[in-house]
């Protein structure tokens, strides 16, 4: 035996896909690889990567805040590290981890082998590594990366200290037109998928709620993105090129830059936040082995959101000398948008009422997920209202607020999503006593970063700030706490990913028990997913309890997985 | 679900706890269901009252007329909110305790697909909230009336000369407003521009630029039985990298504001090169200031005492530094205030930017690129940069 040739092709090595027998090509996830589930995963492991990044510059800022002076750093590298925390968290982290998530479970979820465009789609991937390198190297040029906030203001972003043509605020705008382009590239690609690509007999309303929210964000990518583009492009000549469309002294106006940005970014919150919604409907649906609750309304609700997130943008510019007509408009508009997303919150609540709780790590996520963001509801509600906007606006209770919203909300969906189909597209069992490590560390770390911030907030420390007057100073120590608790929780998760994937427990088809076209694939599924033998949906998508199959002819693609 | 279940589910708010029980008991009404659930309620509402009494111990003090109103509004909205969070946390925690699964226990749910009356109940109660919050705001929104109009200028220059200051440290004297839309208001510098002056989105406030008699509600409500309160102003503030700069209608420069309390005051708010936001959180008040646009604003102190008066728009490198107090004083110190300030020299005034950027400049500039901070404010009274203050 001990002369026994390799018993592959050693070509398998550098195949675009897994061969059987062989051990797993690597080398797939560096390739213009056209498959979505590898892009999915490149995405992911490259958004993953941008999170310790993100994550890094948020732990040197919080060690600035710990104390009131500003002695760590000097003030203009502190503002060059929160404007590169706030753009790398949400264009090199959230975006990307997203639309990894499009990849890998669109295709599956619906039954369609690929994305509609596999060629667009590894182009819109690839323009992430090289919008990544450019923001990163913005560190690197005379001056510093860009230090005007991720709204990038002017006339404080054209300033150009330096006067160089080439410089933070220039590589910033740069880096965030080419997202810009790759995700419209992305929102083309997933719109047509979802709604061409589904498998015979999936009407809409047989459709997974995670779909239904990817098509309704990815619609909100595609309305308001070109606004924002136009918009950095038209930055990007007052900054280099001696145009005044923002200059009021060459009859430009700083204010029209503001509608602009407000426009898509308000809304690109709902971009990221309608995915984690659908992981939510998803999950809690699984792990309370019960049909989700109100499933119609919540997928309609989702297009609610959609119409009023593009209505609102202006709940950002109340103090900007806006006309009082238009900020009692948009208060109430903003405040409509509670209704379709209590739809949601009160569905998954009632899903969760009287089932058979699996607290599994994915469950835990999902479920303090919720928890934090009915609290971000309410203050975000709070901040809608025109005179409590105006004291606390621009403080740290927005601080507070969002990171409810973006971290305690959406990371927290993000995780559960990983821990929920790690297993699926990997293979491998993730190891849920690591995973509920790092859910505690992550919950206790979240409630005492974020929760803090809204008192500081109340008392009126602004936002942005490299130092504080004494009387914050406690609110700041316990943020500046909970930011290390949640540094010290990514070391579980990383451990816990890499040694899962290298030697986990080999995943079964559906670890979970769970209803989904997704689920009657083989962990991690081939190439083309069904390939020709697409099944036909006869049935809505969470038939728990309730004893239908969801495909026609279920048992003999369950036995498939049996054998196999 | 029965009706327990949708009255307290429906309500966000409703500690569930008692429907639960009310489902396990069968399809009749559970008398012990409905004891829970009136208790529950009982106390999310005990709990949100008491949240509402605290909120004014996480807030500066009250010292302006608008400070009471906005604090009301934000009690409002914290005791719905603490409702609606004990609510739902209740059945969160409730299906914890009660609906977990045993560990070999692999028997899904009661499949229950959905409840119409329970769904449009939970549309139609937060829809009421919410719009019966924002009319509540609306209103507010009316008495507060800080807002007045605004005008577009071509730069700092023509801002400086339609406001009537000139000799701003660093900013030369316009000699001519190039632009037509304010050409009606070119003066020779220093005297006021004419009342014809047109503010934008000035509906409700008076757009004069003089002085004109108080005509804020809520400001008149204040001190009844006193004789019509004249308005204070047009004070004119100045914003820059990274001072603020506050010149009266006498002409008196302050590195601080000092106001007289009870007495409605107009500012006219320029800024000299970016975004900046004039923000005072003991007067629970925040307006922009921003380049290319005369900004007219009022408010009233109500109550004596030193605040701060911070930059609440990011402006760059030394945005964290350039904060200010307000010093708001009896009408006789204010009177009193003035008369010395009048005699006094102009000084530059002490400049915490400045500072910090001389200091960086002894450690060999380094950092990153910014520009630098611009001349202090030539002033009769500086800034007291240690004065403690109160919120």
């Amino acid at each position: 035996m001990s002369t026994t040739p390799i018993a592959f092709d050693p070509r398998a090595l550098r195949a675009p896909h897994p061969v059987p027998g062989a051990p797993d090509n690597w080398r797939r996830f560096f390739t213009f690889n056209t498959d979505a589930k590898v892009i999915g995963i490149q995405y992911i492991a490259l958004a993953l990567l941008f999170l310790l990044v993100g994550g890094l510059l948020a732990m040197i800022m919080r060690g600035e805040l710990i104390t009131p002076p500003a002695d760590l750093v000097d003030p203009s590298v502190y503002n060059g590290l929160y404007t590169m925390h706030g753009t790398v968290m949400l264009f090199l982290f959230l975006f990307p981890i997203l639309n990894g998530f499009n990849n890998l479970l669109i295709p599956p979820m619906i039954g369609a082998p690929d994305m509609a465009f596999p060629r667009l789609n590894a182009l819109a991937f690839w323009m992430f590594p090289v919008f990544g390198v450019v923001l990163m190297a913005s560190f690197l040029v005379p001056g510093g990366p860009a230090s005007s906030g991720w709204w990038a203001y002017p006339p404080l972003s054209t300033q150009n200290p330096l006067g160089l043509l080439i410089n933070g605020q220039f590589l910033w705008i740069l880096a965030v037109a080419i997202s810009g382009v790759s995700s419209i590239l992305g929102a083309v690609n997933f719109c047509t998928t979802i709604i061409r690509m589904r498998a015979p007999g999936m009407g809409w309303f047989r459709m997974p709620i995670f779909c239904w929210t990817a098509l309704a964000a990815q619609t909100i990518q595609l309305a308001g993105l070109p606004v924002l583009t136009a918009g950095a492009v038209m930055l990007l000549f007052d900054l280099s090129f001696g145009t005044s469309f923002f200059k009021p002294e060459g009859g430009g106006d700083p204010m029209l830059y503001q509608h602009f940005f407000w426009f898509y970014s308000h809304p690109a919150v709902y971009v990221m936040v309608l995915p984690v919604f659908g992981f939510f409907s998803e999950i809690f649906p699984v792990y309370a082995r019960k049909p989700l609750f109100g499933y119609h309304v919540v997928a309609i609700a989702s297009f609610g959101i959609v119409l009023l997130s593009l209505i609102v943008w202006v709940h950002h510019m109340f103090t900007s000398g806006t006309p009082q007509w238009m900020r009692h408009v948009f208060m109430v508009t903003t405040m409509l948008i509670a209704v379709p997303t209590g739809i949601k919150v009160f569905a998954w609540l009632a899903t969760l009422w009287r089932g058979k709780l699996w607290l599994t790590t994915s469950m835990l996520f999902a479920m303090g997920g919720v928890f934090n963001f009915i609290f971000a509801g309410i203050t975000g509600i709070m901040l809608a209202t025109v005179p409590v906007d105006v004291h606390v606006g621009n403080t740290y209770f927005v601080v507070g607020h969002f990171h409810t919203v973006i971290f305690s909300t959406i990371t927290f969906g993000v995780y559960a999503a990983i821990y929920h189909w790690f297993a699926k597209f990997t293979g491998r069992m993730l190891y849920e006593g690591l995973g509920k490590v790092h859910f505690a560390l992550t919950f206790v770390g979240a409630q005492l970063n974020f929760l803090p911030m809204h008192w500081a907030g109340l008392m009126g420390m602004p936002r942005r700030v490299a130092s504080y007057d004494p009387e914050f100073a406690l609110a700041n120590v316990l943020a500046s706490l909970g930011a290390f608790l949640l540094g010290v929780a990514m070391i579980p998760f990383l451990l816990n990913l890499v040694s899962s994937w290298v030697r986990g427990a080999p995943a079964p088809a559906n670890p979970w028990q769970a209803i989904g076209l997704e689920w009657l694939l083989p962990s991690p599924p081939p190439a083309e997913n069904f390939e020709h033998d697409v099944p036909t949906v006869i049935s809505g998508p969470y038939g728990y309890g309730l004893g239908h199959p969801l495909v026609a002819d279920q048992a003999r693609y369950e036995s498939r997985l049996k054998e196999a | 679900m029965s009706a327990s279940g949708s009255t307290a589910s429906g309500s966000g708010p409703g500690p569930a706890p008692g429907s639960g029980s009310t489902g396990r008991g069968g399809p009749g009404i559970d008398r012990g269901a409905v004891l829970l659930v009136t208790l529950g309620v009982g106390l999310a509402l005990l709990a949100s009252r008491w949240l509402m009494a605290q909120v004014p111990r996480w807030l500066p003090p009250q010292a302006s007329t608008a400070a009471p109103l906005v604090d009301d509004l934000f009690a409002l909205e914290a005791g719905i909110g603490c409702f609606l969070l004990l609510g739902c946390t209740a059945v969160i925690a409730w299906t914890l305790l009660f609906d977990r699964a045993d560990k070999y226990d692999r028997d899904d749910g009661e499949p229950i697909e959905g409840n119409l009356k329970l769904e449009i109940t939970w549309t139609v109660i937060p829809l009421v909230v919410v719009l019966l919050i924002a009319a509540q705001a609306i209103r507010v929104n009316g008495q507060l009336a800080n807002m007045g109009g605004k005008v577009r200028v071509a730069g700092a220059a023509e801002a400086l000369q339609l406001v009537g200051v000139d000799g701003v440290a660093g900013v030369p004297a316009a000699t001519s407003v190039p632009s037509s839309q304010s050409s009606q208001a070119s003066q020779p510098s220093g005297a006021q521009a004419p009342k014809a002056l047109r503010f934008r989105f000035s509906k409700g406030a008076s757009p004069g630029l003089g002085v004109t008699a108080a005509t804020n509600p809520a400001a008149a409500a204040t001190d009844p039985g006193v004789a019509p309160v004249t308005e204070l102003g047009p004070v004119v503030v100045i914003a820059r990298q990274w001072s603020w700069e506050f010149v009266y209608p006498d002409g008196v420069r302050s590195a601080e504001l000092h106001l007289p309390v009870n007495r409605p005051v107009r500012f006219r708010l320029v800024s000299l090169d970016v975004l900046h936001g004039l923000s005072i959180p003991a007067f629970r008040l925040r307006q922009d200031v921003v380049p290319g646009s005369v900004i007219d604003y009022r408010l009233t102190p109500s109550r004596e005492g030193r605040y701060r008066l911070r930059d609440s728009l990011f402006s760059g490198a030394y945005f964290a530094s350039n904060q200010t107090d307000v010093v708001v004083e009896s009408p006789e110190a204010f009177e009193q205030w003035r008369q010395a300030a009048r005699r006094s020299p102009l000084v530059p005034s002490p400049n915490a930017a400045a500072e910090l950027w001389s200091q960086r400049q002894e450690r060999g500039n380094r950092g990153w690129a910014t520009v630098p901070p611009g001349p202090p404010p030539l002033v009769n009274v500086p800034l007291d940069l240690n004065a403690a203050h109160e919120g």
